[in-house]
């Protein structure tokens, strides 16, 4: 059922809360900048909770069910995370108070640093970035910076594999450098001979996706990072796929010198519908002096009876700030609580079953869905959403009947060199029955490609709306809510 | 799908005719129907501006995709084409015609030898 | 915990897979480097975690145990109760980017709302589903003002009155465009409410002017001369707000600002140490094509029913990978939707009467603090909003170091950012803070100025 806009929701003269009258003097705004009308909607308190209680119904999310979007790591967000990041001594502190009033807060981002580098095998970290893409933006901007530093203008590209997330392209963009394609090579791998041609004096680095989109660990890995350095260049990691990583191998300890880190995925911070995010980004030991400014860090060492003092420090050649403030510290808490619940043992237990979870779904589709790169996958793994047998029949189709069986589709078109994609990534947190149920759901669909393909082409059935006109949103641009 | 026989054609789907010296440019049948319903369009170059070929014209966009169109002659921009930038569905609908996007008065019309005709862009898109 | 495996479940996943154990899985890793031993604490059970958190937290004060004056671009307003009741929902906070519509018109109708809100606010046409914070919003506008001129414009001025971290971060993310050159904010400018320094800087090469309303010290200025003479140059006007106080003030929409942004923490969103807040952003209609991020558009699916859906996803990076002008993927998506809730628990008029408390209690604060002998308040001359500037007969410093002793965070210390303000405190006043609070402040500054 369509639900009203707040706005056609609203009766003059309603009011949901009330403030305080004023305690202090009267004094009147000058009348040239005071505003003519307001015209925000006006709701009864229980008119609100109604509304975004119901629009709310309309969503799918993973507190309902499995949520195998490939690349984005819909892993279960452990409530206590929610209890954590809201107590008062957290949500109700001042980004600007001074450093002695804030110890508690500047002691879990300095832990959480020492944490992240010691996870991913870095020598230092800066929890600023509000994002995945932002995260890239401050490693391409340390990549720029670096190479200025030293002299090195000519180093203007920036070599990015096909198999990339369109952020890597965007963000080197954006930072004023020229973009390489890479090619992939039958196996998925990059392809070194390709790599070797581009390995000259304009290398400025490489952005590479490890494991990779196709839920591939790159089988030459060391051998490109060697080829990448002794060209000049800097290798990038793009720490999306870390979850199949944790305590199975540190991207540090195999070269790559920056990396980000998205907390929303492997650290379990929530999606919140597409954000907040968090994206912290590590680098080797040349690099840590280009982090953004500022970090947090040992101002003065603890002794027995006192703790260390902790503070802000000014990375010496920092590119600057990428960001207001201490970066998405709601996020931090949250990813604090849940490595501090986790431990050694127990992050290495998440890679595990994650890749255990990838393996056993792959095992029990393939052969139905085409695999382009038959290896054994990490986290997640691409197959081909297509049939010769059923005509007309594309990837987007099989996502959209998943709908029906009250599973979210996988991550669909992407990456691009696989015809008709479906990126799977089921993530650690579900079970032997989930996995199954959601087999089951792919190979009836199989069936159905072929019998009745229509229930195909006008899934999905039972959703709260059906096939969206995207043509005409274009089209009509209709942005903002009509008055009523 | 239309292939007209009097233009010449660039592998990234541009196609330009010559009136008196001037080139007539715009984005071929097989190119609109490849990028789906067209929603906008908007250009790179304005009229007065000295362009080189291979450089950037504009940037079309449908629903779904996004694609550079890219100037296949060097020479002055004479005129663009408004009525592309307020209703661009008519690159979907007449994109031979109405659809026509920029004229460009030639510094080298031997350029134009490097466009492929008709019959083989044909075969270079549909094989 | 949060692993369901059972001994039982992974023996009858490794058959299937075929391979005798999980460590076969990873045979693909460099042995070297396979499975590191790492060094770190062991798990805690969710009680000890809980625990272990609450006493991290109980080492800060906060603006629950200290009476704080702090602004400076963050605000600590009321939240009712409902915003962060309805925020927890699971359907919204643990799902995703609606890249399915069908499964995600809770998500898409809330942002939806969330632009015609800002639009409304802002005296806008457009707004996009927001972007990180104010200060990467501050960087966007530029990003856009520069493709907007298609790089023929080179020149981007900043009001040195903008919020320093907002300039910093605009620095920051233009460094990789050589061609670009960021001034305005230089000390020489200066910060001059009549603006008439900058004004004379607007030329043809001139991209975009960014000015703050009320500005980081919190004046109201006349922005019109300003907008005038960066439109006959035929450059683009970006305007930095307070949301707040959009309650009482004109919009700059109504004065022709072409872009509107700024931070939307005050909307509901707790102070949190500083993150993560909401990056709000509006333009023209002549504008929209070239804002970047999310934008949600009204369409009809199948059957012919209202629906919502993500639009103009073809500016966005993973159509147009590097072409495309931002690199934004996300929204600050529960951010937007709090502040949704917020605007419209309280409405016009709960809108409208914070942001009148904020401007009464500030001013009241404001007569009070400059009565006191040696305390003058700089910029008395120019209309201010909740936020105030007061030169006191001591360093900042020292007398915020003072105020501490009475549990008192007294403001900001401008002489940081700004030399030219040595001694001078940036002192904000929210409708939380009481008279007896500014009573307080009053008598606490007395009696620290004794000595």
């Amino acid at each position: 059922m369509t639900e009203p806009t707040i706005f056609e929701l609203s009766s003059p003269g309603r009011q949901g809360v009330r403030f305080p009258v004023s305690d202090v003097p009267e004094v009147e705004v000058p009348a040239e900048f005071r505003r003519k009308d307001l015209p925000l909607p006006e709701l009864a308190e229980i008119d609100v909770v109604r509304h975004f209680t119901r629009i709310s119904q309309k969503n799918y999310a993973i507190d309902l069910g499995f949520y195998p979007l490939g690349s984005c790591t819909m892993k279960y967000n452990p409530k206590i995370n929610e209890e954590t990041s809201r107590l008062p001594g957290f949500a109700f502190t001042h980004p600007l108070q001074p450093e002695d009033t804030v110890q508690g807060n500047l002691y879990l981002m300095y832990t959480l640093q020492e944490w992240l580098k010691e996870i991913a095998g870095f020598a230092g970290v800066s929890l600023q970035p509000a994002a995945g893409a932002h995260g890239e933006l401050t490693g391409v901007l340390i990549i720029q910076k670096y190479h200025a530093d030293r002299g090195d203008t000519q180093r203007t590209r920036i070599l990015i594999p096909d198999s990339a997330h369109g952020t890597n392209p965007a963000s080197s963009a954006m930072s004023g450098f020229e973009v390489v394609h890479l090619p992939s090579d039958a196996r998925g791998n990059v392809d070194l001979n390709a790599l070797r041609e581009l390995c000259d004096e304009r290398l400025a680095g490489l952005m590479l996706t490890n494991p990779n989109t196709l839920g591939l660990f790159d089988e030459n890995v060391t051998a490109v990072i060697e080829m990448v350095h002794s060209a000049g260049g800097l290798v990038y990691g793009d720490g999306a796929n870390l979850n199949a990583l944790l305590g199975i191998v540190r991207p540090g300890d195999l070269g790559f010198d920056i990396m980000h880190i998205n907390l929303h995925k492997t650290f379990s911070t929530p999606h919140g519908g597409g954000g907040p995010g968090s994206g912290p980004v590590a680098v080797a030991p040349a690099l840590v002096e280009y982090l953004p400014d500022p970090v947090v860090a040992i101002i003065e060492p603890g002794s027995e009876d006192l703790p260390p003092l902790y503070g802000y420090a000014h990375p010496a050649k920092s590119i600057g700030r990428v960001k207001a403030f201490n970066g998405h510290f709601g996020m931090l808490v949250r990813a604090y609580t849940y490595i501090s619940m986790h431990g050694k043992e127990g992050l290495r237990n998440i890679a595990e079953k994650s890749v255990l979870n990838a393996n056993y779904l792959l095992a029990k589709i393939k052969g139905v869905y085409h695999l382009p790169y038959d290896r054994r996958c990490m986290h997640e793994f691409v197959v081909e959403g297509m049939w010769p047998d059923a005509p007309g029949i594309r990837a987007f189709d099989i996502a959209k009947r998943l709908i029906d069986y009250n599973f979210h589709p996988p991550t669909n078109y992407f990456p691009l060199i696989v015809h008709e994609a479906l990126m799977i990534e089921p993530t650690e947190t579900e079970s032997l029955e989930t996995l199954d149920a959601f087999a089951d759901a792919m190979l009836k669909i199989a069936v159905e490609a072929r019998e009745n393909p229509d229930l195909l082409h006008e899934a999905p059935h039972n959703a709260p709306v059906g096939r969206c006109d995207e043509v005409r949103a274009a089209k009509q641009l209709i942005l903002r809510a009509r008055k009523a | 799908m239309n292939f007209p026989a009097e233009l010449k054609y660039a592998q990234t789907d541009e196609w330009v005719r010559v009136e008196n010296g001037i080139a007539i440019v715009g984005i071929s049948d097989y190119a609109q129907d490849a990028l789906g319903d067209v929603v906008y369009f908007e250009f790179s170059v304005e009229a007065g501006d000295q362009v080189k070929a291979g450089g950037q014209l504009g940037q079309v966009d449908s629903a779904k995709a996004s694609s550079e169109v890219i100037l296949p002659v060097s020479g002055v921009v004479t005129e663009i084409n408004e009525a592309v930038s307020d209703n661009a569905e008519i690159i979907n609908n007449d994109p031979y015609g109405e659809a026509w996007l920029v004229k460009i008065k030639m510094d080298n019309p031997a350029e134009l030898e490097n466009l492929l005709t008709a019959e083989a862009y044909q075969a270079y898109r549909l094989g | 915990m949060f692993t369901p495996h059972t001994p039982k479940d992974v023996e009858v996943m490794l058959k299937t897979i075929g391979i005798e154990k999980v460590e076969d899985l990873f045979t693909e890793i460099p042995e070297k480097y396979r499975f590191p031993e790492l060094k770190l604490p062991l798990g805690l059970t969710e009680m000890e975690a809980a625990e272990e958190l609450e006493s991290i937290a109980n080492a800060n004060g906060s603006t629950k145990t200290l009476l704080n004056f702090i602004g400076a671009g963050a605000y600590d307003h009321y939240v009712p109760a409902v915003v962060d009741m309805l925020l927890r929902r699971g359907e919204f906070y643990t799902a995703y980017t609606p890249y399915q519509p069908e499964i995600s018109q809770g998500t898409l109708q809330a942002i939806f709302e969330y632009q015609s809100l800002i639009c409304e606010l802002t005296g806008m046409d457009v707004a996009n589903a927001s972007h990180y914070d104010g200060a990467t919003a501050a960087a966007e506008a530029v990003i856009l003002a520069y493709h907007h001129f298609k790089g023929k414009r080179t020149k981007f001025l900043l009001s040195r009155a903008v919020n320093p971290q907002y300039r910093e971060v605009v620095r920051t993310y233009m460094r990789g465009n050589q061609a670009v050159s960021i001034l305005g904010d230089d000390p020489e400018t200066g910060i001059d409410a009549s603006m008439d320094k900058l004004i004379a800087q607007i030329d043809a090469e001139t991209g975009l002017v960014m000015v703050q309303y009320p500005d980081f010290f919190g004046r109201v200025i006349d922005y019109k001369p300003l907008i005038e003479a960066a439109h006959n140059a035929g450059a683009l006007v970006a305007v930095a707000v307070n949301p707040t106080a959009l309650g009482i003030l004109t919009p700059p929409g109504e004065i022709g600002a072409d872009i509107v942004f700024g931070e939307g923490q005050p909307l509901g969103i707790p102070l949190s140490f500083g993150g993560p807040y909401l990056g709000i952003f509006a333009v023209t209609n002549d504008l929209l094509r070239k804002i970047s991020g999310r934008l949600v558009g009204e369409t009809v699916d199948n059957a012919g029913r209202l629906a919502y859906v993500l639009t103009l996803t073809a500016r966005e990076q993973h159509i147009r990978r590097e072409k495309a002008s931002s690199n934004i993927c996300t929204n600050q998506g529960l951010m937007a939707l709090a502040s949704t809730i917020y605007l419209s628990l309280l409405g016009k008029k709960g809108f409208e009467a914070v942001s009148n408390l904020c401007y009464q209690k500030a001013h009241y604060a404001a007569a009070q603090i400059s009565a006191i002998q040696g305390y003058k308040q700089v910029f008395s001359e120019t209309p201010f909003f909740h936020e105030f500037v007061i030169r006191s007969p001591q360093p900042a410093a020292h007398l915020l170091e003072d105020l501490r002793a009475y549990d008192i965070l007294g403001g900001y210390d401008l002489s940081k950012d700004y030399p030219e303000l040595d001694n001078c405190l940036l002192i904000a006043v929210t409708e939380k803070i009481a008279k007896e609070d500014i009573d307080l402040l009053h008598d606490a500054l007395i009696e620290v100025t004794h000595d």
